[in-house]
């Protein structure tokens, strides 16, 4: 299905552990390794990234932490952003020296990655123009934030699968005024996590070829 | 003198934001060592000296936009 892009499953790993995977990712495949796609799961945390705005954390450190939450400061565009289990976390590592050296293309291309999944679960989703991520209705359903070196890829998608949503109340997410939702809000029951995984990979085979 | 370019980064992308800058006025740079982060879109991006040699000055400070193309900084 994917005959040029290696999949990883990674499961349940800490944010910081991921981060650093990731990054001697990035490197084998800035050195010639084949595209990776790694998907997992991150115990509950907030990222912060570049260009994040302090008043999008509504509530004081301590506070959050409270919830069993971590914070994490990290070298992604965008602003501040929040994973927890049930969040499918995908992590295209790839070299877009072979897909276009162009950001906004390849940020297109991922949203148009996540529509085609949601249509495969009969959710209709759309990318809003301005507007960074991938939305159902007025709600956000997955957020996009990407880092790149030598035109090398990292980071990528949160996809809200059956996250637990209250979480979202201790920020604005991407520090807009937004409401997040979930494939599991929407369909009214959790969703396979493996399904998803399934899915998602396909699509990255067909959009990424 | 080499300058310190803010890259073509996808078509109608004409500006990007300096994140922040990994060196200061003085330092030693290696070619191709990672000198600063432009930031557009959602997208992070990093920027690596073009040339060994010591960071000369700094254009476009964090927290500035530059424009693609533009000198961001140059090398000594």
């Amino acid at each position: 299905m994917t005959p040029n892009i290696i999949i990883e499953d990674w499961g349940l790993i800490n944010y910081l552990d991921g981060l650093e995977r990731q990054r001697k990712c990035v490197q084998r495949v800035i050195e010639g390794a084949a595209d990776h796609l790694i998907l997992c799961e991150h115990p509950a945390v907030l990222t912060l990234g570049r260009m994040t705005n302090p008043r999008s954390l509504l509530y004081e450190r301590k506070e959050i932490e409270a919830r069993g939450v971590t914070i994490e400061r990290v070298d992604r565009g965008g602003d501040v952003t929040l994973h927890a289990p049930g969040q499918l976390i995908v992590y295209p590592v790839f070299n877009l020296n072979k897909h276009g050296k162009d950001l906004k293309a390849y940020m297109e291309e991922l949203e148009e990655v996540a529509v085609d999944l949601l249509k495969n679960f009969g959710i209709l989703a759309i990318s809003i123009c301005g507007q960074r991520g991938v939305f159902v209705g007025p709600d956000k359903i997955i957020s996009i934030g990407v880092g790149v070196r030598k035109w090398v890829t990292y980071h990528g998608l949160g996809i809200n699968v059956n996250t637990d949503l209250s979480l979202f109340d201790l920020i604005k997410p991407c520090g807009l005024n937004v409401r997040m939702t979930s494939m599991q809000k929407i369909k009214g029951h959790a969703m396979p996590m493996a399904d998803v995984k399934t899915k998602i990979i396909e699509q990255f085979g067909k959009h990424f070829k | 003198m080499t300058k310190i370019i803010l890259p073509e980064l996808g078509e109608g992308i004409v500006k990007a934001t300096i994140a922040c800058w990994h060196a200061k006025v003085g330092d030693s740079l290696q070619r191709g060592q990672e000198v600063c982060e432009a930031v557009t879109d959602k997208a992070s991006f990093v920027i690596e000296a073009p040339a060994a040699g010591k960071l000369e000055s700094i254009c476009v400070d964090a927290g500035q936009e530059g424009l693609v193309g533009g000198v961001l900084g140059t090398i000594e």
